[in-house]
């Protein structure tokens, strides 16, 4: 087991470095000059080696990327060209509404999507079984921008329970929450209708199988047979989506972002490519591809906490 | 139906004096309008056997789901199952709560799935108990006990299923099933999935649950051979119907239906009269060995397969059969030892061509077959090997008609079929490259015994048509000796025994041969002497 762990590990940081190689690339080896591109067409001269100079585009292209990764590991992403801002600083700011954020959704959606699922799985081909799947198909099928303007409409301008936007920052830690409830309600609903679609079919699977059948003649009742024997063997697709959503939510909230004008790491990356401030855009990729690689390690390790089975190898 | 008396009038043996646990009267099943059950009547005895017999689709585990109250949805019946004076077919499912587990436990066929991976033995022991309020430590303490009593003292409770052998997880589930001492257990078919030596531990554990705690077992199986040797009283099912029923010698002697007859003859297969053999070697294995790690599963196996010749190979799981057949067909790379195949190197290094004279027809007929091809695409798949032929549809054709199907049967889909007959597609398939040799692995395990019988005889006719030779794979020592003229007996990944078919049955010279035969379950000959049984229908 502990083997197994150490090779995740290693291969985990294996593609850590290969997507740092990939972007640091992708960025800086591409044809033209990353100097001239960010300043436009209109750039003086001096004002470009400047900005080289700043950037710390001189010296080899190896060089350059031990440069940028020696910079990141001590905390040091670089100079936002357009704040004029450590990258670092902007980021932590950011972090502090996305992460929340990503996660109020996550939660939210699996408190949704658990019973529906289980629910829907325990009466399946029923009458509560359709409606709630009538429901999820909708959640998927309505863009989150359109019922996140809804959400506006309804409770900011017609209830004006919360404010349509922005958000105080964390001295309020209420105020925080209450900023964040509609962007992570519009985030949550598409997800949670996905998750509750998987969470359903799978427990379905599990309720196939003999296991399920030895339960109730034990005499488990139908709904202690779901909770006891069917969930945690229907974990590991339900694990797995919400590892992906989580992903995803961190940085995929660009539109709920602006929707709720909410100073996102979303909304950085956008600014980013917009502003052309290419060291924004690459120390927040890299950094987002950290995040991912970190929860595929913990959706990775929930895993082996839910079969046993997948300890030995 | 013919109306017999459930409890056996012919003269109660010692045990069937008592009053029954449980009396079924005219029980009829029907799910979705389909008539599944037709008026049973069954008496189940306290502390004794009671055997349901027939094939699959007859009805038997349906009844047993009945007395467990744990019929699909859409299921309607009629009649009554008395047990203590109150019906179960009417229970609510809350009266049915506080009885499954308690008075009645079941355990079922495939001990590898019925255990969930994810909980440990014990506390799937322990889960019964605490279902009616055993404190943890209590539960826990008799869980302990259960599995020291099912014969597992040397097992934690703390191991996963998946850490334990087939025979193993059977007794996790008869410890589970006896943990609140039930008074009734229902066992369907505990042991088809098992080696014969683990069957023979596991009915003797049954026995002696019964014999000891006084508990009634409703043993239900297709073998007749594990009725002759545990069961008081036999019950023989036909669509639905309980055709016969009577003491178990009894009815082994005295017979009257005639569906009872055909199950007592397809369940012996005649002996298979060796022919002489041809002398020409067309498989040969010399000194195998193929290693996973520190684990050898095929260690240094040398024999022949002779031109025209069924070789049987026999052994339990995990002798390495599997592993040396993947090797024959080069599926799986040796680390040692030769294979010759018509006179050129074998194995992996066949060619395609070679590949395509030596088929295989696997156990499964359900999960052989890809369910969104028609039987026309499934029967000429094997031609990549040779490139398909101009009149590639004739080949098809001939080969269903050569297996006992018709031309129409092309354009079907595989669940159009039942067991047997997508077993005859799957010799069909093995056929259509005109293959010398075909590996039958297991190819008849999974079928009820009159169609087995019907696909031996199959079999046998198109080895004598065809020439071909048979490497034939089986745990069954019955199905081989009615099928094969030489014998190769594997354990350990050695050939501890080789030699022709009736001198290893009747003298075996290996120890290992010897228990395998006597953990064999059979009819005492003495009980079929009496009797000219008509043959089975072929």
């Amino acid at each position: 087991m502990v083997r197994s762990l150490l090779s995740r590990i290693l291969s985990l940081s294996v593609s850590l470095v290969v997507a740092s190689m990939v972007i640091f690339l992708m960025l800086q080896a591409v044809p033209g000059d990353p100097a001239a591109f960010m300043l436009g067409l209109n750039a003086q001269p001096d004002t470009i080696a400047a900005l080289r100079a700043d950037l710390g585009l001189e010296g080899s292209l190896g060089q350059r990327y031990l440069t940028w990764v020696k910079g990141m590991l001590a905390g040091d992403f670089g100079q936002s060209y357009t704040y004029r801002v450590p990258v670092a600083d902007l980021v932590v700011d950011r972090i502090g509404v996305s992460a929340p954020l990503a996660v109020y959704a996550l939660i939210l959606s699996v408190v949704l999507a658990v019973p529906i699922g289980l629910i829907a799985a325990s009466r399946r081909g029923g009458a509560a079984d359709w409606g709630m799947m009538g429901a999820t198909q909708l959640g998927i099928a309505i863009p989150n921008f359109w019922f996140a303007m809804l959400l506006v409409l309804v409770f900011a301008v017609k209830l004006r329970w919360v404010s349509a936007g922005g958000f105080p920052g964390w001295s309020d830690p209420l105020a925080a929450i209450k900023a964040l409830t509609l962007p992570a309600i519009a985030l949550a609903l598409p997800q949670a209708s996905i998750l509750a679609r998987v969470l359903r079919s799978a427990v379905l699977d599990t309720l196939d199988q003999d296991y399920i059948r030895t339960a109730r003649a034990k005499g488990l009742s139908q709904r202690a047979t779901v909770v006891r024997h069917a969930l945690r063997n229907a974990a590991i697709p339900v694990l797995t989506i919400l590892g992906l959503q989580f992903s995803f939510l961190l940085a995929g909230a660009i539109i709920i972002e602006n929707v709720f004008f909410l100073p996102g790491l979303g909304r950085l990356i956008f600014q980013g490519i917009t502003q052309r401030d290419l060291i924004v855009v690459q120390s927040v990729t890299m950094l987002l591809v950290f995040a991912v690689i970190c929860v595929t390690f913990l959706v990775e390790l929930t895993y082996l906490l839910a079969d046993p089975r997948l300890r030995r190898r | 139906m013919s109306q017999t008396d459930p409890i056996g009038n012919d003269g109660p043996p010692r045990q069937l004096a008592a009053p029954p646990l449980i009396t079924v009267r005219k029980l009829s099943l029907a799910i979705h309008g389909a008539p599944i059950l037709n008026e049973i009547d069954l008496a189940i005895q306290p502390g004794a056997v009671t055997a349901l017999v027939g094939e699959s689709g007859s009805g038997k585990s349906m009844t047993a789901l009945a007395l467990m109250g744990l019929l699909p949805g859409g299921s309607t019946t009629t009649g009554q199952a008395l047990f203590d004076g109150s019906d179960l077919l009417t229970l609510s499912e809350r009266a049915w709560l506080g009885l499954r587990g308690d008075d009645i436990a079941m355990i079922f066929q495939e001990p590898m799935t019925a255990l969930n991976p994810v909980h440990t033995i014990g506390a799937q022991v322990a889960e019964p108990l605490r279902l009616c309020g055993i404190r943890r430590a209590e539960a826990a303490r008799i869980a302990r006990d259960r599995l020291d009593r099912v014969g597992l003292s040397h097992v934690p409770l703390d191991r996963y299923p998946h850490e334990l052998s087939g025979g193993q997880r059977q007794r996790v589930c008869i410890a589970m099933a006896i943990a609140r001492r039930p008074r009734l257990l229902i066992a369907d078919e505990p042991t088809t999935a098992l080696d014969v030596t683990t069957q023979a531990e596991i009915l003797s554990l049954l026995r002696s649950l019964v014999d000891d705690e006084g508990m009634a077992l409703l043993l239900i199986t297709h073998d007749l051979g594990v009725v002759a040797g545990m069961a008081d009283h036999v019950a023989v099912m036909e669509r639905g119907c309980i055709v016969e029923s009577d003491r178990t010698e009894a009815l082994f002697r005295g017979h009257r239906h005639p569906y009872t007859a055909a199950l007592l003859a397809a369940s012996r297969p005649p002996p298979h009269t060796p022919r002489p053999p041809d002398g020409t070697a067309i498989l040969e294995a010399r000194d195998l060995r193929r290693t996973y790690g520190a684990v050898t599963a095929v260690d240094g196996v040398s024999f022949t397969l002779h031109r025209g010749e069924s070789l049987g190979l026999v052994g339990e799981s995990g002798c390495g059969k599997s592993t040396l057949t993947r090797a024959l067909l080069g599926l799986e790379p040796l680390q040692g030892g030769s294979v010759t195949f018509d006179g050129t190197p074998g194995g992996q290094s066949m060619t395609r061509r070679q590949r395509a004279r030596i088929s295989v027809v696997f156990q499964d007929p359900y999960g052989s077959f890809n369910p969104r091809w028609t039987v026309r695409r499934i029967v000429q798949e094997p031609f990549h090997l040779t490139g398909k032929p101009r009149d590639a549809d004739a080949q098809a054709a001939r080969a269903l008609t050569e297996v006992g199907l018709t031309t129409a049967d092309l354009e079907k889909y595989p669940h159009e079929f039942s067991g047997g007959q997508r077993q005859r597609i799957a010799i069909a398939r093995a056929l259509i490259t005109k293959p010398q040799v075909l590996v039958l692995d297991e190819a008849v395990s999974a079928l009820d015994v009159r169609v087995r019988a019907q696909v031996l005889a199959l079999l046998s006719e198109l080895q004598d048509r065809l020439g071909l030779s048979y490497l034939f794979i089986s745990h069954d020592l019955t199905v081989v000796r009615a099928i094969c003229d030489r014998v190769l007996v594997m354990q350990g990944g050695r050939i501890v025994e080789q030699g022709a078919i009736d001198k290893v049955f009747e003298a075996p010279a290996a120890a290992y041969t010897r228990r395998l035969i006597d953990a064999a379950p059979r009819i005492p000959a003495e009980w079929l002497a009496a009797r000219n049984t008509p043959a089975a229908t072929g």
